[in-house]
């Protein structure tokens, strides 16, 4: 049987490195704050996120004529499309396209939905060296680690921890954890394999019907370099990519980084649309579970996302707990709705790393209603037996107590006394979470309705 | 008995639109509904809201045989153990034209989730007229004085997150829009009273009902940073509609060894002096 991903205990360690937890935290309350300031010098945001989140409902409710047109125009552009029905198809068909060509050295740029269908560790067994060219996740993916986060992949490592890295992998000066030194050394490692590589690799930010493109939003150029060296392009791109028309992009433009990073536009905006001459550009179209989610009556709308990660950085959750915690491809509010539809036992817990407090709902550009969906799994988590035993049981037991006024009056008598009267040692034993970093309340004399007896109503004779 | 500033009794319930069967000028009759763990733990709460709106002139009624609004079992999702609870209070309340609670996380659960029953024209009644306290004061009331009040200390004001962004009661600040807070309105009011600005105005305290032990570590972090973001911006004291954030907060500032003090909105309102 899968085993369940216990966050509370993953954030708990996190949480134990304290430096971290602060850096974290800190760093990326900042960049909330900044998308706070940039979203707020648009006086139309709020009708933006409206009419994004309408064109993707548009888009996902038509979801098979807008792919049969993206195909076509792709096609008629001279590139050759896939369609991959689950990871494993997707891993298959990229293998395929590189072994017929004997590629051996892949560069390749951002994309979480590579590393949802694992592709990396399928490849490197077959022979082909993968390299990221994205700074934070091949940070990442030089420590053995899946990225933490969907837009800053490497976001929980301090300086320091990335001069360890790097000194033990491309050998930088252990000592010099100087970020502009790391960073140059990592672009100096990774130029020579733009050079060398046989292949180039992104992921898609979207994929216009209208024109066929594939468009990708990066900072850094890498992407652009992985495509137009390499003689073999491939894209990988989730259904849910797909948008209508170009007209449709400025809506996403505008919300993708000023939502991600609080910068008005990512550095670049590439629309691959055909393969220079001579050159070979594949696009492969994975489903991977879209489909199944796309009939989910209550959480079907998580296809909107773009991926821009505003709902973790937002998430005080997510701040504090760390991207791994999650133990998924997808972490945060978002990764909590989406990771269950993979796998609902292992990730049974993540609906619960949730105070349900809905910011990250107010921040979504494409207004997915994350907290409430997240409300919703934990329906679906109860319903289908798999909740933890002892939460199992505690709800059976506070649902009898709270459905009959004479158990729960007798309950709160035992909880006003039982404070009052109950040795610290016992309040305060280890297996007690609540006394472990905070007091407990102190007892009051009587309960309320106990006092309003006494206070307004005639007493009953005895 | 009260009268809002245009001299008439407001009528009409502002997020339904629905008029209550009342007749203008007769007394607003209201239920009281105390949550379990205000019952139980804040007795002091539930007098003060009480009092409060005795003295603002309602006719209040407190249904003896109630107990909780279900949120517990349902934000668990285990909603089906939530129907009793969810029977009984749709029972309680039947019939009353506004249910109050001092709570917006309750009032929210009783709104939007009160669902593991049949959803009959009563049990929609009742989910319809149920407000949470500040919410009331500031729409159906529209309490703009409070003569008895005077709180002469430096206060942090804590919205759930409940009461902020499911009950609106206050702009949130990552949403673009015009600013408005109704619990700072109605504390604005109070004599004396000076605001601290903490850093991070809205942040979740982490206590998030069984999230608080189930998730102790980021529960118990995210109580201590909020503790110290209100010490930091010079607040003495805490004020909230919200009991069960102050209970968790309080309880991490007082482990922290913090001086920070903590009160519910409906005691300074109610003219409680410290």
């Amino acid at each position: 049987m899968t085993k369940r991903i216990d966050h509370s205990e993953a954030a708990s360690k996190f949480i134990a490195a304290k430096d971290h937890v602060e850096f974290h935290d800190r760093r990326l309350w900042d960049l909330r704050g900044k998308r706070d300031r940039e979203s707020g010098a648009l006086p139309e945001w709020e009708s933006l996120r409206t009419l994004a989140s309408q064109v993707k409902e548009h888009t996902l409710t038509h979801l098979a004529a807008y792919l049969e047109e993206f195909e076509a125009n792709a096609t008629a552009n001279g590139a050759i499309v896939h369609w991959a029905r689950d990871a494993a198809e997707h891993n298959q068909v990229v293998h395929g396209i590189l072994a017929a060509r004997g590629a051996r050295v892949l560069v390749k740029s951002k994309s979480m939905l590579t590393d949802e269908c694992g592709m990396r560790p399928f490849l490197e067994a077959r022979g082909i060296e993968v390299m990221e060219t994205d700074l934070g996740e091949r940070i990442q993916q030089l420590d053995g680690e899946p990225p933490s986060h969907i837009v800053v992949p490497a976001v929980h490592k301090l300086r320091g921890d990335v001069a360890r890295v790097f000194s033990s992998t491309i050998g930088t000066d252990a000592g010099n954890s100087d970020v502009h030194y790391l960073a140059e050394s990592q672009r100096a490692h990774t130029r020579p394999y733009f050079l060398r590589a046989d292949a180039g690799m992104t992921g898609a930010n979207f994929a216009i019907a209208e024109t066929g493109a594939v468009v990708v939003c990066t900072n850094e150029g890498n992407a652009d370099l992985s495509v137009h060296l390499p003689p073999l392009y491939i894209a990988s791109v989730g259904i849910e990519k797909v948008i209508p028309k170009v007209e449709h992009l400025g809506i996403f433009v505008r919300m993708l980084s000023r939502s991600a990073l609080g910068s008005p536009i990512t550095q670049l905006t590439s629309h691959f649309r055909r393969p220079r001459p001579g050159q070979e550009m594949h696009i492969v179209l994975v489903d991977n579970g879209r489909v199944e989610r796309l009939g989910m009556a209550d959480f079907w709308s998580s296809l909107k996302c773009i991926r821009c990660g505003a709902c973790m950085n937002t998430c005080p959750v997510y701040r504090r707990s760390g991207g791994l915690s999650y133990g998924a491809t997808y972490s945060g509010p978002i990764g909590v709705i989406i990771d269950p539809t993979f796998n609902l036992r292992k990730f049974s817990s993540l609906p619960f790393a949730s105070t349900l407090n809905g910011s990250c709902t107010s921040v979504c550009p494409v207004r997915i209603d994350i907290h409430d969906q997240i409300y919703k799994w934990r329906q679906v988590i109860a319903a289908r037996n798999q909740l933890p035993i002892v939460k199992q049981e505690a709800m059976r037991a506070a649902g009898k107590v709270l459905g009959s006024p004479r158990l729960y009056r007798a309950a709160a008598r035992a909880t006003a006394t039982g404070l009052a009267q109950l040795p610290r040692a016992l309040v305060y034993n280890p297996l007690n979470a609540w006394g472990r970093q905070r007091e407990v309340p102190d007892a009051p004399a009587q309960t309320f309705r106990e006092w309003y007896l006494e206070n307004r109503k005639p007493r009953k004779k005895p | 008995m009260y009268r809002n500033r245009a001299g008439a009794l407001p009528f009409i319930l502002p997020h339904t639109g629905i008029r209550p069967r009342r007749a203008l000028g007769s007394p607003v009759k209201a239920a009281l509904f105390v949550p379990c763990y205000v019952d139980a733990l804040f007795p002091e709460v539930g007098i003060a809201t009480l009092a409060l709106l005795e003295r603002l002139g309602v006719a209040v009624e407190y249904p003896l045989e109630q107990t909780c609004c279900g949120q517990p079992m349902a934000n668990n999702g285990c909603e089906k153990d939530a129907a009793r609870a969810e029977a009984l209070f749709a029972r309680n309340f039947a019939g009353y034209d506004y249910i109050v609670a001092p709570s917006g996380s309750c009032t929210h659960h009783v709104r939007e989730h009160l669902t593991a029953i049949p959803q009959t024209a009563a049990v929609r009644r009742v989910r319809h007229s149920t407000y949470e306290l500040v919410e009331f004061l500031h729409d159906v009331l529209a309490v703009r004085e409070f003569p008895w009040a005077e709180f002469r200390h430096t206060v942090g004001l804590h919205i759930g997150c409940s009461s902020l962004r499911a009950l609106r009661l206050a702009k949130a600040s990552e949403i673009a829009e015009p600013g408005f807070s109704k619990p700072m309105a109605l504390l604005s009011k109070v004599a004396g009273i000076r605001f601290a600005q903490p850093s991070r105005p809205d942040e979740c305290c982490g206590f998030g009902g069984t999230f608080s032990v189930f998730e102790e570590a980021v529960s118990a972090r995210m109580g201590h940073d909020k503790v110290s973001d209100h010490a930091g911006a010079g607040a003495e004291y805490v004020v909230s509609g919200d009991m069960s954030c102050l209970m968790h907060q309080r309880g991490c500032a007082q482990r922290m060894g913090s001086k920070l003090k903590f009160i519910h909105i409906a005691q300074v309102l109610n003219g409680a002096r410290s």
